[in-house]
């Protein structure tokens, strides 16, 4: 079960409070978008459009292995982007005051958001088969990244001071470090958070291979672009092929590369103790027994891993200055920061000058659907709530039965909600009210996964003492509730709920427009605004309901979850 | 002696913060070890020695002074220097023979040569047989062993132990400490000398030529206590006695005239005098023992031994009960005074008396009530209090010093405390009587 806690750790940065970093990088975002959205005016007026989807279930090994692509390379951007950004913002203290903030922000951009501004700067370089090619593979990897990265990030950070120490005096060379302190030490939050990526990935594939920017609309082959034409012609035998080669893929990938690779990183855990029942894998042991894999690992692999830390080890010594120096600021950094500074301020003015042009209805129209979004987040979190705190108490207060359950659930929570949906539309867009129940039934099916986990760990985590004090003092029912079950999950509650209610928020974009049927429908709410000017290439309403969303979003992090986190971690913790 | 010293360190000083929340971590050190000796820098907790230890290899870069190696500034980490540290330090996911490789790995040396220096060390340190077997398989005590065999892999010169056996059982520390006795006197290792850092005054005196005293608030070398007995030396022998219980007295120190003792309030000029950090149920527990002795007096150090505390919390015990005037202290000895006696009698409710009029005194106390007095609804926030002391401690020290004022003060029933609000109060009675 201590898995699960690890799978679902979520990111809140320890007690920080609003600073200038946050405005700063709040106002930087603004002025990227600004100045990606002002190119995006100036190129789309022209028109084409670019593939056409065959909807028979021949094209799918092609169009799963095109996907699969994306998202490969997609994941190793963002892999790279992880060690490096993640590094820079834990051994740089006046970096991690700008870092770590801006992190915090690009977190809950809305994936949408970011299509215009990547589609129009990568079209201005190449060719626009390839740069729509690109953007595909950009917009998985902005739903990939965050997580990696902050999980990287508080590995790095919580490393024990007297390895870090032992590393210095026994001259460990950096990339020493890297591979047998820094490396092993992420693994395991690396491997969850890679799965939780990959999972996030698959969640807006669809938005990610098909997108209208203004007048262009791109159709990028591909398993997401599959489901979704097929959802748009309402061919109900094509979406059930793509439902099932995703479910396919998604189970496969399970088996033969996420369960032998927590299999394997069980030897990374930190505690000095063997584990009750570690992570296992069929496969893994097969791999583990092969001679093949034995022999080529002794002949070939380690004497070219031997040659290849040796030379690095020569080619980058240990550095010779003190562990713990002091930063010094040059003098051309402050040049540089009092031009970035600058450069903000007048790309600030401009993108402010800019949504200043829309009209007051507008305004009154984000006002309205973020009202409207928040209640349908609300709503969903309630929901998912309801039914996820007995489920997840009674899986977690028993072993057996959490045993066979809980990889199934994973594999289940790792299909995507939006492979889902159109059948779901399907179902209610007759009804009335149908539409803004089909968005909360997204959101929560996007969203509970986070909830039901943390609380089968947080159940699973009780102290049998506590539930035998419970018993002998005859607590029952609601008062065994309220005494105990309720207090102890409290802190995984409010874990899992500031996830799913992040990601509630980021899926309304999906869910608030849906094109069914060969017809657009929306529901009114915040998401549909950004989708709808998305589509209609209205950049300064993207922009403008874009920065709202952020803001709502940062405001109730630090007003509401992480005043809850810091109650859950002070009282409810039971270590 | 004429031979330059092996390190010498010269005028080293460490502060942090700024302005005026600057900290004094050590001040003004100066310490030579020559070849050949073995020094042992013994101190309460807090008293920076550490800190020195960490300066004297180059891992922490002092604020000021420098320390020199062979004549040469230590800038950067020492490499002829190498350190064995209280939790072994070891990487859980290599095996046993691996850490001890990754040390000669990063000075290049071909992977045939590593593995033999590997094995023969960790043969010499009674580990063969356990090459792949990996840290978390092994007691603590042979984990420490693979520990010692890294640090001498590096053939280090200077050979730092920072508190290399207060993590380990009795019975593996004391079989360790024989083992290392035995490497160094026969000279089986290059080592040229040692310097360990330990809170333990017996086992300083057991294996270290010198053993120099440190004390705290600021962290300073009070004592250079030269220990000329012959290996093995044994426990019970009057010798070795009479050393320990002179480092015990150069430690505990004598009690001080009464306004010395107890410092100046927060945020007036002069020494804050800080809260050692104990429980009060100790301090009761101490002065009853105390009371049932002849004469109601004792050895410090035959304290340590009949209490199965360490020496380092009892050092403290003991400067809470001086600071309370319930004891004094006087070259080593502890003794009873007739307030302690009283208090050691006494009932529940009237030590609850006692108690809170003692510490009413302390100038630490003394201010946190006045200022409860006078705020509003004679309570305030935990923070606003911490920010107060924080221009007397660092932060960490301020925080702590809340904790053990809100132990006592709820205990003398004199402040009261809402983990909920985070807000410290004053008990009804004193309200009252502030009205």
């Amino acid at each position: 079960m201590s898995d699960l806690k690890e799978l679902f750790q979520v990111n809140v940065p320890a007690q920080r409070r609003a600073t200038l970093a946050d405005g700063v990088a709040l106002l930087s975002l603004a002025v990227a978008f600004y100045g990606g959205l002002t190119l995006a005016n100036r190129f789309f007026t022209g028109s084409a459009e670019t593939g056409q989807i065959s909807l028979s279930p021949g094209a799918l090994p092609v169009y799963t292995l095109y996907s699969m692509g994306r998202m490969l390379i997609a994941y190793l951007l963002s892999l790279a982007f992880t060690l490096v950004y993640g590094r820079m913002a834990a051994y740089d203290r006046q970096a991690e005051k700008v870092l770590m903030p801006l992190l915090d922000v690009l977190q809950s951009v809305p994936i949408l958001s970011f299509l215009p501004v990547v589609l129009i700067s990568l079209s201005a370089v190449m060719p626009q088969r390839f740069a729509a090619e690109l953007t595909s593979v950009v917009l998985i990897f902005t739903s990939q990244a965050w997580n990696m990265t902050f999980a990287w990030y508080q590995s790095l950070t919580t490393i024990p001071k007297e390895l870090r120490e032992a590393s210095a005096i026994f001259r460990l060379t950096p990339w020493m470090r890297f591979k047998t302190m820094e490396l092993p030490f992420g693994a395991i939050s690396l491997i969850w958070n890679s799965m939780m990526s990959w999972a996030g990935g698959w969640f807006f594939l669809m938005a990610a291979e098909i997108f209208t920017v203004g007048q262009e609309s791109f159709r990028l082959p591909g398993l997401g672009a599959y489901l979704q034409a097929a959802a748009y012609q309402d061919n109900l035998p094509a979406i059930g092929w793509g439902l099932a080669t995703l479910v396919l893929v998604i189970v496969v990938m399970d088996q033969w590369i996420w369960r032998p690779l927590l299999a394997w990183a069980d030897r990374f855990k930190l505690e000095m103790v063997e584990s009750d029942n570690p992570p296992t894998s069929w496969f893994y042991d097969l791999l583990r027994n092969a001679s093949l894999v034995g022999w080529f690992q002794r002949r070939i692999a380690s004497p070219l891993v031997e040659r290849f830390d040796g030379w690095l080890i020569q080619r980058y010594p240990a550095a010779d200055e003190p562990a713990a120096q002091s930063q010094r600021k040059g003098a051309g950094l402050s040049i540089f920061m009092l031009l970035g500074a600058g450069l903000l301020l007048f790309g600030g003015y401009r993108a402010f000058a800019w949504m200043a042009t829309l009209p007051a209805s507008a305004w009154m129209n984000i006002a309205w659907g973020l009202l409207a979004t928040t209640a349908r987040v609300l709503i969903s979190l309630v929901i998912a709530l309801a039914w996820t705190i007995p489920v997840g108490y009674a899986i977690g207060s028993n072993p057996r039965t959490a045993a066979w359950l809980q990889p199934i659930v994973q594999v289940v929570a790792s299909l995507p909600a939006t492979a889902l949906f159109p059948v779901l539309v399907a179902a209610l867009a007759a009804l009335a009210g149908g539409l803004n129940l089909a968005a909360v039934l997204l959101m929560l099916m996007g969203t509970q996964w986070y909830l039901l986990f943390n609380i089968i760990a947080g159940a699973a985590a009780i102290p049998q003492d506590l539930k035998y004090t419970t018993a002998l003092l005859g607590i029952k029912g609601w008062e065994r509730w309220k005494t105990m079950i309720l207090p102890s999950l409290f802190p995984f509650i409010i874990t899992g709920a500031i996830t799913a209610s992040g990601g509630a928020w980021n899926a309304s974009i999906v869910a608030e427009y849906i094109q069914f049927g060969g017809k657009t429908m929306q529901v009114s709410g915040i998401g549909a605004i950004i989708a709808s000017a998305t589509h209609n290439g209205d950049y300064p309403l993207l922009l403008a309901s874009t920065l709202t969303m952020i803001l709502a979003v940062a405001l109730i992090n630090r007003l509401l979850w992480r005043r809850l986190y810091r109650v859950a971690e002070e009282r409810f913790r039971m270590e | 002696m004429s031979v330059s010293p092996l390190l010498d360190v010269r005028g080293v000083n460490q502060m942090y913060g700024s302005g005026e929340r600057r900290f004094i971590a050590v001040q003004n050190i100066q310490l030579s070890i020559h070849e050949g000796e073995f020094v042992a820098l013994v101190g309460p907790s807090g008293c920076g020695k550490s800190t020195l230890l960490r300066i004297i290899t180059g891992l922490n870069k002092p604020s000021s002074g420098v320390v020199l190696y062979r004549d040469n500034v230590v800038s950067g980490v020492n490499p002829h220097a190498t350190i064995v540290f209280q939790t072994f330090a070891l990487f859980p996911w290599l095996t046993v023979q691996a850490n001890v490789e990754v040390a000669l790995k990063a000075r290049g040396l071909p992977a045939g040569e590593r593995s033999q220096r590997a094995v023969a060390l960790l043969d010499k340190v009674g580990l063969d047989g356990f090459e792949n077997a990996y840290p978390r398989e092994l007691s603590g005590g042979m984990r420490q062993k693979v520990g010692f065999a890294r640090a001498m892999a590096v053939e280090p010169e200077l050979l730092c132990l920072d508190e290399p056996f207060s993590a380990l059982d009795v019975l593996s520390a004391e079989a360790l400490r024989g083992e290392l006795l035995e490497l160094w006197t026969t000279g089986q290792i290059p080592t040229k000398a040692i310097l360990m850092v330990t809170h333990n005054i017996e086992e300083a005196v057991m294996l270290a030529d010198r053993v120099v005293v440190m004390e705290k608030e600021p962290g300073r070398i009070v004592a250079d206590i030269a220990v000329d007995l012959p290996y093995p030396r044994r426990r019970k022998s009057p010798e070795f006695l009479a050393k320990v219980d002179l480092v015990y007295a150069t430690l505990a120190g004598q009690t001080q005239p009464e306004t010395l003792e107890l410092g100046s309030a927060p945020g007036e000029p002069g020494r804050t005098r800080s809260l050692p950090d104990v429980p009060v149920a100790n301090i009761a527990g101490l002065l009853e023992t105390l009371a049932e002795k002849p004469g109601n007096r004792a050895d410090i150090y035959q304290f340590v031994s009949e209490l199965k505390v360490d020496s380092d919390h009892l050092l403290l015990l003991t400067e809470a009960v001086e600071l309370l005037g319930f004891a004094i202290v006087d070259r080593g000895d502890i003794q009873l005074t007739p307030l302690g006696q009283t208090f050691a009698d006494a009932s529940i409710l009237a030590r609850k008396e006692i108690f809170a009029m003692r510490i009413r005194r302390l100038p630490l106390f003394h201010w946190l009530l006045s200022i409860l007095t006078k705020a509003d609804k004679h309570e305030l926030q935990w923070d606003v209090i911490q920010t107060a002391l924080e221009l007397d401690f660092p932060p960490a020290d301020a925080e702590k010093q809340i904790d053990v004022a809100v132990d006592w003060g709820r205990y003398a029933e004199l402040i009261s405390y809402d983990d909920g609000r985070e807000v410290i109060s004053l008990e009804g009675g004193l309200v009252k009587e502030a009205a």
